[in-house]
């Protein structure tokens, strides 16, 4: 009966009316993903379509400062300008195999949302996209993206009116419309059979960076650096490499602005288990249960919880978590830029933060792989921002 | 037989079906959510539904969800409303029953909770974020407590779930009326019907059609297929405009015939 644990996390928390729909596509997940035909259609629209597989950079200038090697997994060269378009079509495409016709998702920053928009018009599909009031205003220009690209935003008034009640929102309508609609959920987390679904269409992140890595240096990495937050490019970038004990797997948490007693979007470090949006995982939450509001500089890592694979794999011991602040993620966001040419998204400067940080503690000449998630264009609002308070 | 079970059959054995209104924990606010609870109660409930409040409650619909943050705002939490019915145990003809979401059980801690509820005289809990695949721990603490957890089945729940629901049901099953969140609604699906035709074998517990009821009317059509009828936004909607539990009692004491 104990569907999707890993460990003691996971789970299937959710009314019984999206039990039917949830078991639908653990159905789907299992028959149609698998089978040659989809296979088939999935790697030819990531090949021609996404632009895969996606660059395995040696970052020359930094390696050589750092004194060991920095690879970048590169993406951010994703068409849409981050992993997320990998889990977006791949749900896409089994919408149509399933016979649905809607594809319904949840976003904080947009970059899911943007995803999901491309995957509905690309397959054809309708697309309806949940989004707190909040995150349409600081995201206004994902806002309009969506727009252009044929999706609907609806934005959220209720609760703290970011993601978590956009997740909320859109459970609630997907109850409803569970008919004609396939809930594109956009990260590992969330209940079964989601955590699963959306690591196996993110894994490809991994699957091609052993067979790069194979080919350029005849060996695996010491390191996999991921940035966290529902953690969907993290377990794709770990997936492959799991079984591997030599590679060290290491998920980098937000901190916020590292004062004590401020929010942050560290769960894994700094909160307790417990059950949320379908999955027992760990939570930022009161000692009575009610989830707290979270904060970080990076939007997509602005979340009081986390997949619960990763809480899985951080009880067992097989990765590690650690944390980057606000200040930390902005200098290697500058660093990345003005050393290697390369503008990352502040999510993905969490992982490259982390690295640099650890550098002292990194054996030379190892080999480390960060995910560099996604591309910062989005974020030169927050940057800018961020300068006027902190770098006068 | 469970209390819960004992009060409708009762309310069903003078020809009524069981009224089952919804009051959050702590509403409108801590001191008069007491006197509206003895209202329900004196009003003729057959079974008060307590809500606990979370601040994600996704089964739910705005008018439960705003009633659930304003109560958090005010500092209610399940301690003190389980705190607060132990101290008036006895005091209820009504059976009582907590509905709130699983993580303030789960971190209130589930034995506690079993010995708690006893000691306040709760005869279940609905957890609507619990199906039956996650039920084990919950199902397992209250074992030989004489609390319940009770089941929800809906419109799309499938034969072989119905199956293995009716393995464990106690006390009731609480029937959801619509593929949606709770609120009221004009006028429920007419599949409703059809599935509680369906669904009606399977149990011998009484059944209880909630989610989207506002007046007794509604529940004249369904004839023998219910047993109670759970009323929960409407009851809220009916305090927020200044009006008493004991009024609102008064249009169901007949409990739709």
């Amino acid at each position: 009966m104990q569907k999707g644990y890993f460990g003691k996390f996971g789970g299937m928390f959710v009314p019984e009316l999206l039990m039917p729909p949830l078991l639908e596509i653990e159905e789907a997940m299992n028959t149609i993903v698998p089978s040659e035909s989809f296979q088939a259609e999935f790697n030819s629209i990531l090949m021609d379509y996404v632009g895969r597989p996606s660059a395995l950079y040696r970052c020359p200038n930094l390696s050589e400062r750092l004194g060991f090697n920095l690879w970048l997994k590169r993406e951010d060269l994703n068409h849409t300008g981050a992993h997320k378009i990998n889990n977006a079509l791949g749900q896409g495409l089994l919408c149509k195999h399933m016979g649905k016709s809607v594809l319904l998702a949840e976003t904080g920053a947009g970059m899911h949302g943007v995803a999901t928009a491309t995957a509905a018009a690309m397959l054809g599909l309708e697309c309806v996209v949940y989004m707190g009031a909040t995150d349409v205003v600081r995201q206004s220009h994902n806002v309009r993206r969506m727009g252009l690209l044929g999706a609907t935003v609806v934005p959220i008034e209720s609760g703290t009116k970011t993601l978590k009640d956009a997740i909320n929102a859109a459970l609630r309508r997907w109850i409803a419309d569970q008919r004609t609609t396939h809930y594109c959920f956009g990260t590992a987390a969330g209940p079964h059979p989601f955590p699963t679904l959306v690591r196996e269409f993110q894994s490809v992140i991994s699957r091609e960076a052993k067979a790069q890595f194979m080919k350029k240096i005849g060996r695996l990495p010491d390191y996999v650096v991921a940035c966290v937050g529902g953690g969907s490019n993290a377990i794709g970038a770990f997936h492959e490499f799991v079984p591997h004990s030599e590679v060290k797997l290491v998920g980098v948490e937000a901190a916020g602005t590292g004062e004590p007693g401020c929010h942050h979007s560290a769960p894994l470090n700094l909160g307790t288990p417990g059950v949320l949006h379908g999955a027992m995982s760990m939570l930022l939450q009161t000692t009575e249960g009610q989830i707290e509001p979270s904060h970080s500089i990076a939007p997509g890592l602005d979340y009081p919880g986390v997949g619960p694979e990763h809480a899985g794999l951080q009880d067992s011991g097989r990765a590690h978590y650690g944390t980057i602040n606000d200040a930390q993620a902005y200098n290697a966001f500058m660093t990345l830029c003005r050393s290697e040419g390369i503008l990352p998204a502040m999510e993905s400067s969490h992982a490259v933060a982390w690295v640099l940080e650890n550098a002292a503690s990194i054996p030379k000449d190892s080999h480390v792989m960060v995910c560099l998630s996604g591309r910062g264009d989005k974020d030169m609002d927050i940057i800018e921002e961020y300068e006027k308070k902190f770098r006068k | 037989m469970s209390i819960l079970t004992e009060r409708i059959r009762t309310a069903n054995a003078s020809g009524r079906k069981a009224v089952i209104p919804y009051l959050p924990g702590g509403f409108p606010d801590s001191d008069r959510f007491w006197d509206e609870l003895a209202a329900l109660d004196a009003g003729g409930a057959d079974i008060i539904e307590i809500g606990v409040p979370f601040s994600d409650p996704v089964a739910d619909g705005p008018v439960v969800e705003q009633a659930s943050l304003d109560c958090l705002e005010r500092g209610v939490c399940l301690a003190w409303i389980l705190s607060e019915l132990a101290k008036r145990k006895g005091s209820f003809k009504a059976g009582l029953v907590l509905m709130g979401y699983y993580n303030p059980f789960l971190q209130y801690g589930l034995e506690k909770l079993g010995r708690d509820c006893a000691a306040a005289g709760v005869s279940g809990l609905i957890i609507p974020d619990l199906p039956l695949e996650e039920t084990g721990p919950a199902a397992k603490a209250l074992e030989g407590t004489g609390t319940n957890l009770i089941c929800l089945v809906g419109l799309n729940t499938p034969k072989e779930r119905l199956e293995q629901y009716a393995k464990v049901a106690k006390g009731f099953v609480y029937f959801v009326s619509v593929l949606g969140t709770t609120g009221v609604r004009e006028s429920l699906p007419e599949e409703v019907l059809a599935k509680l035709a369906e669904v009606r074998p399977y149990f011998t517990v009484p059944i209880a059609l909630g989610f989207g009821i506002a007046r007794p009317e509604q529940v004249a059509p369904f004839g023998d297929l219910i047993d109670a009828v759970v009323i929960g936004s409407a009851l809220i909607r009916h305090i927020d405009a200044h009006k008493s539990a004991a009024s609102f009692m008064e249009g169901w004491r007949a409990g739709g015939k």
